[in-house]
C-alpha cells in the first residue's frame, strides 16, 4: 500500500508549487448550449479551490471534464500532467469524486458499495475490508453496514458517497455540492474532515451554493456564469474587489422599494435592489443609514453587516440572471 | 452605475422567476370552490388519471404503434402461414370439434394469437410501470396530492392500458381480415374478447405488482412462469386436448385459454357447448372483478388511503 | 516499430484500466446477493418452448426435413434452433436493456467511471457476464436435450461453445447499437427487430416455405447461421456449409467488438 501511495505522490507533483490541475480555454458544447466556454484556471497542489456560480453555470460540467468522464469539445486539460481524455484510468486513480447526484450501487449493501468501489481501483481486499469499516465509521454509518442503499435517508446516502470517494486515498478530491442534503451537524463534521485532509496535502476542488461553505473551505475560488469565469481570487480579495467593507440592508415593503431606491441612488458606493429589500454598499454602514434617515425615509427594518461572499456572488451573477 | 442597477432590477422579480402580478397568480378567480372540485374529482377522478396516463404514453406512441402493426404481421406470417404449412401437411388436424374435419392452421391460430399477444403486452404494461408509479418515477404521487383517490388511480391506470388494447386488438383483427383468417361475420367480437382477456389477466397482475415493495425481480418470474407458459400451453398453438390430461389444468386456470376459445367462436364459429362458453365468460369476468377489487385495496393501502 | 505501437497503445490506455475483473466481481456479487434464482429461471424459457412446440405441436406436424435433407422428428428439429435463439435473446437483452438501464437509471457506470476503470473495462466485463449467462443456459439446455434423447452425435458437445460464440456476436453488436440509443422507446424497437428474426430464421419451420427473395434475406441474418450451425452439430452432419456458418459468427464477433470499441466514448463518456 505504502509503495503505491508514494509512487503516485511522485507522479502528481514534482514540486510543491506546480499546478496539479490546469485548464486552458476549456470548452464543452451541447448542441447549441455552450456549457463551458473558454475557461482557464490552475490549481496548485494542496490548495482548496472553489467553483461558484448560479444554476447551469457549467460547474458540474467542468468537474466531469477534470475526471475525464465527459469528453470536452476544446481546450487543454491536464491533471498531474496527464490529459484525462487520453489517460482516464491513470488520472482517476489519483482522484476522489463526489458527484452532484449520488450514484450509489442500489444492488449492493452499504459496505459492499465501499468495497466494490475500491475494487474498481484495483485495490486488494486485504486493504479494503478494514478501510471500509474505517470509512463507515467516518460517515457514521457503521450500524448500517449491511443495509441496502435504498433504505438510507438522503443525507445518509450523501455521507456514503463522500466516504466512498476516499477509498483510494486520493490526492485530489472533486466535490460537487458535497453538503447538499446534509444536516448542520454533518455539514460541520464534513468541513472539519475536509480541512484535515487538506492539511494532509490533499487538493480539494469544491462547488457549492453555500457562500459560508465557500468562505470556510476555499483558499481561492472562481465565480462562473454562462460557462465563463467572471472573477477569480481568494474570498477576501473578491470581497475587497467586488464589494465594500459593510452593507446596509433596508426594507420598505415590496411596493415602496423601487421608489425608495430612486431617492437613495447616490447613497454609499453602490445600490442593489433585491425583490424584498435594498442593499446599500458602503464602507461605513451606520453613516449610510444616517443618510437614509436624513432623506426622510424610514425603513421597516434595517441592518448593517459586514460584506460577505454572497454580496460578491449576487453582484457578479445576479444581474446577468435578470437580463 | 446605480441607475443601471435600478432599471434592470426594478422591471422584473426575483432572479430566476418572471412574475409580473402575484395577486393574479394567487387568485385569478378561475378556480372553482374546493367543494366543487372535490365533487368533480369524486366522479371523474379515474378519467383524470387516464388522461394523465395518455399524456405519459405519448412518448411511447411511435414504438407502441410500430409494435401493434409489426407484431401481428410477423406472427401471422411465421406461425400462421409458415408453421401452418407444416401442420396442414402434417399428421394431425386442428380446429375441428371432437375429431371432425378441422380448419386451416392459420384460421385456428389467428384469433388465438390476437388474445395471446395482447396478454403478453399486459405483462409489460402492468408490472414495471406499476412499480415505477409507486417507487421509481413516483408517478402516482402527483395525482395522489390532488383530490383524485388512490382507488381511482388504480382504475385509471388499468383503464388507460385497456385503451391501448382496444387499439391493439382492433389492428390485429384487421390483420386477420387481411389474411382471410377470420371467416365469420361475427369476427369483430374478437376485439372485445381481446380487451376482456387483457383485463382478466391485467387486473390481478396490477394488484400483485402494487403489492410488491422491492426491486421487482418477481416480474421476471411472472414473465417466465406465468406469461410464457400461458402463451405456450394454454391452447394457442394446439388444442388443449393434444396435451396429456394432467397438463390441461394449465388451460383451465388461464385467462388466455378462456379468451382464446371465445375468440375462436367469434372468428370462425368454432363449436362449443353453450355452458362452456358461459364458463369462459364467467371466468374472465371473475378474474377482472376480483383483480380490480384487490388492486383498489392495495393502492389505497400503499398511497395512504 | 515503436512509432506504430505507441499511438495504438495510448488510445487504448485512455479507455482501458486493465481491471475488467472488478466489473465481473461486481456482477457476481449482485448475482450472489439476490438474483441468482431469477438468473437461473431464464433457463426455463427455451425449455418451455421446446416442450410446447416439440411435444404439443410435434404431434400435429410429425417429421420435417433436417440437415442434409434427412427427415427428423419435429422436436429434434427445433431443439438446436431454440438453443441458438436463446443465446441470441439473452445476449441482446444483456447488452441493450441491461446496459442502458445501468447507464441511465441505476447510474452504475457513472460510479465505475469515477474510478480508474475505463469504458473498455466495463464493456468487456458486461460482455463477459453475458457470455457466462449464455454458457450456463446452454449447458442446462444440453442436459434437457440429452434427457429427451435429442442428442444423436458426439459433435453435439460443440453446441455449448457455439452458443457462447453466438452470444458473443450478438452481445458485442448489441452494445454498439446501445451507444446510439437515447430512450427506452428505442429499446423497444430493438426488441421488435428480434422477433421477426427469431420467427423467420428457420427456428420453427424451414425457410423453404418462403419465396426465394425472402429466403436470401433470411440467409443474410446472423441467427439463421447460428441455427443451421447448431442443427448440423446436433445431428453430426458436418459439411462445408457448417464451417461457413461458424466463420460468419467469428467475423460478426470481431466486427461487433471492433464496432463497440469505436463507440466506447459515445456510449459511456456522454
Ligand atoms: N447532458 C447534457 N445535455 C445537454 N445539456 C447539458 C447536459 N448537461 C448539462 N447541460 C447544460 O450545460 C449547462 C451547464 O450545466 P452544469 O450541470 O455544468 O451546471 P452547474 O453549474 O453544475 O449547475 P447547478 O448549480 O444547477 O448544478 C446547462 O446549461 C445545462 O443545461
Ligand atoms: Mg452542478
Amino acid at each position: 500500500m505504502t509503495s503505491r501511495a508514494t509512487a503516485s505522490t511522485d507522479g502528481v507533483v514534482a514540486s510543491g508549487t506546480q499546478a496539479v490541475i490546469r485548464a486552458v480555454g476549456l470548452t464543452k458544447v451541447y448542441g447549441r448550449v455552450r456549457a463551458v466556454d473558454g475557461v482557464s484556471f490552475e490549481i496548485a497542489h494542496g490548495e482548496s479551490f472553489g467553483l461558484l456560480g448560479p444554476n447551469g453555470a457549467g460547474k458540474s460540467t467542468t468537474m466531469r471534464i477534470i475526471g475525464g468522464t465527459l469528453q470536452r469539445t476544446g481546450g487543454v486539460m491536464t491533471v498531474a500532467g496527464l490529459d484525462p481524455a487520453e489517460s482516464g484510468p491513470e488520472v482517476r486513480a489519483h482522484l476522489g469524486v463526489v458527484p452532484q447526484e449520488d450514484n450509489l450501487d442500489e444492488e449492493l449493501s452499504v459496505r459492499d458499495n465501499l468495497i466494490m468501489y475500491g475494487r474498481y481501483f484495483g485495490l486488494p481486499y486485504a486493504y479494503l475490508r478494514p478501510k471500509a469499516d474505517e470509512l463507515l465509521e467516518f460517515a457514521q454509518l457503521a450500524e448500517w453496514a449491511k443495509a441496502k442503499v435504498g433504505d438510507l435517508s438522503g443525507g445518509m446516502k450523501r455521507r456514503l458517497t463522500i466516504a466512498r470517494s476516499l477509498v483510494n486515498e486520493p490526492q485530489v478530491l472533486l466535490l460537487d455540492e458535497p453538503t447538499t442534503g446534509l444536516d448542520p451537524q454533518a455539514r460541520h463534521v464534513l468541513w472539519d474532515r475536509l480541512f484535515r485532509l487538506k492539511e494532509a496535502g490533499v487538493t480539494l476542488v469544491v462547488t457549492t451554493h453555500f457562500m459560508d461553505e465557500a468562505e470556510q473551505l476555499c483558499d481561492r475560488l472562481v465565480v462562473m456564469d454562462h460557462g465563463r469565469i467572471m472573477a477569480e481570487g481568494t474570498p477576501r480579495e473578491l470581497i475587497r474587489g467586488y464589494s465594500t467593507r459593510e452593507v446596509l440592508e433596508v426594507r420598505f415593503g415590496a411596493e415602496h422599494n423601487a421608489v425608495a431606491a430612486e431617492r437613495l441612488a447616490d447613497v454609499g458606493s453602490r445600490l442593489e435592489v433585491l425583490p424584498d429589500r435594498l442593499l446599500i454598499y458602503a464602507d461605513d454602514g451606520d453613516a449610510a443609514l444616517r443618510q437614509v434617515a436624513a432623506r426622510g425615509l424610514s425603513p421597516i427594518t434595517s441592518l448593517v453587516r459586514r460584506s460577505s461572499l454572497e454580496d460578491v456572488f449576487l453582484r457578479l451573477t445576479g444581474r446577468s440572471l435578470i437580463d | 452605475m446605480a441607475d443601471q442597477d435600478l432599471s434592470h432590477a426594478g422591471a422584473s422579480g426575483p432572479p430566476g422567476y418572471a412574475v409580473a402580478d402575484l395577486t393574479r397568480l394567487a387568485a385569478s378567480g378561475g378556480v372553482p370552490d374546493a367543494a366543487v372540485l372535490a365533487r368533480r374529482a369524486r366522479r371523474w377522478g379515474w378519467w383524470y388519471y387516464i388522461e394523465y396516463w395518455l399524456v405519459n404514453a405519448k412518448a411511447w406512441a411511435v414504438s407502441i404503434g410500430l409494435y401493434m402493426v409489426v407484431m401481428p404481421l410477423v406472427y401471422l406470417i411465421a406461425l400462421g402461414l409458415g408453421l401452418g404449412l407444416l401442420v396442414d401437411r402434417g399428421v394431425g388436424t386442428v380446429g375441428g370439434s371432437g375429431g371432425s374435419g378441422g380448419v386451416p392452421y392459420l384460421t385456428f391460430v389467428g384469433p388465438a394469437l390476437l388474445v395471446a399477444t395482447v396478454v403478453m403486452s399486459v405483462g409489460g404494461e402492468l408490472t414495471y410501470p406499476v412499480m415505477a408509479g409507486f417507487k421509481w418515477r413516483r408517478l402516482y404521487w402527483a395525482p395522489r396530492a390532488t383530490p383524485v383517490s388512490p382507488q381511482q388511480i388504480a382504475v385509471g391506470h388499468l383503464g388507460g392500458v385497456l385503451i391501448r388494447f382496444v387499439l391493439q386488438s382492433t389492428v390485429f383483427w384487421v390483420m386477420l381480415l387481411l389474411f382471410h383468417a377470420a371467416p365469420s361475420g361475427w369476427s369483430w367480437l374478437t376485439v372485445p374478447v381481446g380487451v376482456l382477456t387483457a383485463a382478466a389477466f391485467g387486473a390481478p397482475l396490477q394488484a400483485y405488482a402494487a403489492h410488491l415493495t422491492d426491486e421487482g425481480y418477481q416480474f421476471a418470474f411472472v414473465q417466465r412462469f406465468v406469461i410464457m407458459p400461458m402463451f405456450l400451453f394454454a391452447g394457442t398453438f394446439f388444442p388443449l386436448s393434444v396435451m396429456p390430461v394432467y397438463l390441461q389444468w394449465i388451460g383451465w386456470i388461464s385467462p388466455v385459454w378462456h379468451g382464446t376459445q371465445l375468440a375462436r367462436q367469434a372468428a370462425y364459429g368454432a363449436v362449443e357447448p353453450l355452458w362452456l362458453t358461459l364458463v369462459h365468460l364467467a371466468v374472465l369476468l371473475l378474474f377482472t372483478s376480483v383483480g380490480v377489487a384487490l388492486a383498489r385495496r392495495t393502492y389505497a393501502r400503499r398511497l395512504g388511503r | 516499430m515503436s512509432t506504430l505501437a505507441r499511438p495504438r497503445g495510448r488510445r487504448l490506455a485512455g479507455l482501458y484500466g486493465r481491471n475488467t475483473r472488478a466489473v465481473l466481481e461486481r456482477g457476481f456479487k449482485v448475482i450472489k446477493n439476490q438474483n441468482w434464482v431469477v438468473m437461473l429461471s431464464g433457463f426455463f424459457e427455451p425449455v418451455f418452448y421446446l416442450l410446447a412446440m416439440g411435444l404439443g405441436l410435434g404431434g400435429l406436424v410429425g417429421s420435417v426435413p433436417g440437415p442434409g435433407g434427412h427427415p427428423i422428428a419435429y422436436t429434434a428439429y427445433i431443439a438446436p434452433a431454440l438453443l441458438a435463439a436463446s443465446a441470441m435473446n439473452g445476449a441482446v437483452y444483456d447488452s441493450t436493456w441491461n446496459v442502458f438501464f445501468k447507464l441511465r437509471f441505476a447510474k452504475i457506470y457513472h460510479a465505475m467511471l469515477q474510478t480508474s476503470l475505463g469504458p473498455m473495462d466495463i464493456a468487456l466485463g458486461e460482455i463477459t457476464m453475458a457470455l457466462f449467462r449464455g454458457l450456463l443456459y446452454a449447458v442446462g439446455f444440453m442436459v434437457v436435450m440429452l434427457v429427451m434423447g435429442l442428442v444423436t452425435s458426439r459433435w453435439a458437445v460443440l453446441m455449448i461453445p457455439v452458443a457462447v460464440l453466438i452470444a458473443l456476436g450478438f452481445a458485442s453488436l448489441g452494445m454498439a447499437v446501445t451507444s446510439f440509443l437515447k430512450s427506452f422507446q428505442q429499446m423497444d424497437i430493438v426488441a421488435l427487430t428480434l422477433l421477426p428474426m427469431f420467427l423467420f430464421s428457420s427456428t420453427l419451420f424451414p425457410i423453404s416455405v418462403f419465396p426465394a427473395a425472402i429466403q436470401w434475406l433470411v440467409m443474410a441474418l446472423p441467427l439463421w447461421h447460428g441455427i443451421e450451425l447448431m442443427r448440423d452439430l446436433a445431428v453430426g452432419h458436418l459439411a462445408p456449409a457448417t464451417a461457413w456458418h461458424a466463420l460468419y459468427f467469428v467475423v460478426l464477433s470481431v466486427l461487433g467488438i471492433w464496432f463497440t470499441a469505436v463507440r466506447l466514448r459515445a456510449l459511456f463518456l456522454r
